[in-house]
């Protein structure tokens, strides 16, 4: 941690201080608009319970379990990522193009790692407020569902990785058209069909190819199967492809800043 | 008198276009320092390159002896830059702007507490510290970007285009700011396309075109040297300019050839650029 001394007040440079200061914006932001959060965090989750789990009535999996028990780890996942990406790219994207103020941030003494990770805050937070709220209603619906710390660490990982996607989106982002774009054409395939609502299992081996290209896929797998020790196997390959991911998108975040290609 | 900014054979193209094409000059500490030309000659890619928010493409830059390539984050210390455009972050009041600009530079609440109060007092904009970014008018808007860039304490203070976009009195407040600030003892350097301004504040001025330095002095000096005094007087539908040293020389000028609607009067900063480039500041490219 590096301290340094200016007009006889300590200035706090480490790496940790900076990753707050740069968050610190963004949690008076989510403090200031904190019931609208919460509301839009979980209607989307809820609406999807309703749909999936009790409208459909598809009664007990192959794996044994109910299927509201089946779904409600696929909503955490999807929740991690349509929360965490959604929080952080909006914001950065207005902040970046219409407020210019993180133009500000970027000219002030910051690495750009923390800067990277500073941004990803937002999303970490309200992904993990949208999935353990979700966990909460869980556990009066479907007492299957266990929390173990493995789930906690899956939970949080997908979260960071689909909030650093978010802080790329909008870093690439010319405008808030192309934001828009980005979220038809990834994430919102991503959504349906990454064995959030069924399992990848039950396709045919092309499409689970396909779906295993794709990061919410592995989120998935590692949430359902941390929530549901009983019956299934925990995917550690998928854990190693997800943090392989985070990496790859952290360090094209990194080089994007580095070399003001933004 | 000490350089607080040297840059040597700064370049930056985007593409095959030049933005800026091999500037050098130096910055002494404490100055005034402006840039004056038109929209689209480089002034504001020249900021963007010195304090780092553009990667350069040749040249070396030194900030207080900082490189500001080699050492990005040593150079960002030392400066504060304002933005054209006000960019204060408009989901948070004036006071969590002030409070997240001095985190990113590292300041403790201790410090920082006493800075905001320090500055707002100083700039009249204690009232406003609670309020939303948008509450506050255009004038006011820039002075808490000026605290914000200020509450680190930075040697050098960069304002692009400061005064763009406000109305005349609120031009004239920020001017006094300026002024106010450059006599406590920061360097300024500003980029303005405003004759009057570059005037009335700059204690040297760096005339840029097409990327390029044309001229480099006090305004005074770059006046005297195009002709203290000029002649205006249309032929065929055409303004034609005549400069002259005294105003003697320009009276006789007029009566020798009989130019009995012409105006005479002080040459200004704007007949020192029509002269070197052989158009107004105000055309854009």
């Amino acid at each position: 941690m590096t301290e340094t001394n200016v007009n006889g007040y300590r200035r706090y440079n480490g790496f940790l201080h900076q990753v707050y200061h740069v968050a610190w914006s963004d949690m008076m932001f989510l403090k200031h608009n904190f019931w609208n959060t919460l509301v839009m965090t979980i209607m989307s989750p809820l609406l999807y319970l309703i749909a999936f789990g009790y409208g459909l009535r598809t009664g007990t999996t192959d794996i044994g379990v109910s299927y509201v028990a089946f779904v409600i780890p696929g909503i955490m996942s999807l929740s991690s990522l349509s929360s965490s990406f959604a929080s952080t790219s909006t914001r950065l994207n207005v902040q970046r193009l219409y407020y210019k103020s993180f133009d500000e941030m970027v000219m002030c003494p910051l690495s750009m790692s923390a800067i990277v990770l500073g941004k990803s805050m937002l999303g970490l937070v309200r992904g993990m407020l949208g999935c353990f709220l979700m966990y909460a209603l869980g556990l009066f619906l479907a007492p299957d569902l266990q929390l173990t710390p493995l789930a906690v660490i899956c939970v949080i990982l997908s979260c960071m990785v689909f909030s650093m996607l978010g802080v790329l989106a909008a870093l690439l982002a010319k405008s808030h058209q192309s934001m828009a774009t980005f979220n038809s054409l990834i994430i919102l395939p991503m959504t349906f069909l990454c064995g959030t609502f069924f399992s990848v299992s039950s396709l045919d081996p092309i499409f689970q190819a396909v779906l295993y290209c794709l990061p919410l896929t592995h989120a998935s797998g590692c949430i359902r199967a941390a929530c549901l020790p009983q019956v299934l196997e925990f995917p550690w390959w998928s854990l190693v492809v997800l943090v392989v991911f985070g990496i790859i998108v952290f360090l094209i975040c990194r080089h994007l800043l580095k070399t003001r290609k933004i | 008198m000490s350089e607080i900014i040297e840059i040597k054979d700064l370049v930056k193209r985007y593409g095959d276009k030049v933005a800026v094409n091999g500037i050098s000059f130096t910055v002494h500490e404490g100055e005034l320092f402006g840039f004056l030309g038109p929209n689209g000659a480089g002034k504001t890619t020249t900021v963007r390159c010195v304090s780092t928010l553009t990667n350069i493409t040749s040249g070396t830059v030194l900030v207080d002896g900082v490189d500001v390539v080699k050492d990005q984050i040593g150079a960002k210390r030392c400066m504060g830059v304002i933005q054209q455009q006000v960019s204060l972050d408009k989901d948070l009041t004036i006071r969590e702007n002030m409070i997240s600009h001095a985190m990113y530079h590292g300041m403790g609440k201790q410090e920082r507490n006493a800075r905001i109060k320090e500055l707002t007092d100083y700039f009249g904009l204690e009232e406003y510290l609670d309020k939303p970014v948008d509450s506050l008018s255009g004038g006011w808007k820039k002075r808490a970007a000026i605290v914000c860039a200020m509450l680190h304490q930075p040697k050098v203070l960069f304002l692009d285009e400061p005064t763009s976009g406000l109305d005349i009195n609120a031009r004239r407040l920020l001017w006094d700011v300026v002024k106010k600030l450059n006599q406590s003892g920061t360097t300024i350097v500003l980029t303005t396309h405003y004759i009057e301004e570059a005037q009335a504040l700059c204690d040297r001025v760096g005339i840029i075109d097409h990327g390029k330095i044309i001229a480099l002095d006090d305004p005074k000096a770059l006046i005297e040297r195009t002709g203290k005094i000029a002649v205006e007087n249309m032929v065929d539908g055409k303004t034609e300019y005549h400069y002259f040293p005294s105003m003697k020389d320009a009276q006789d000028f007029v009566a020798d050839n009989g130019l009995d609607d012409a105006t005479v009067r002080k040459t200004n900063l704007e007949d020192v650029f029509v002269e070197l480039t052989g158009k107004s500041v105000g055309d854009q490219k």
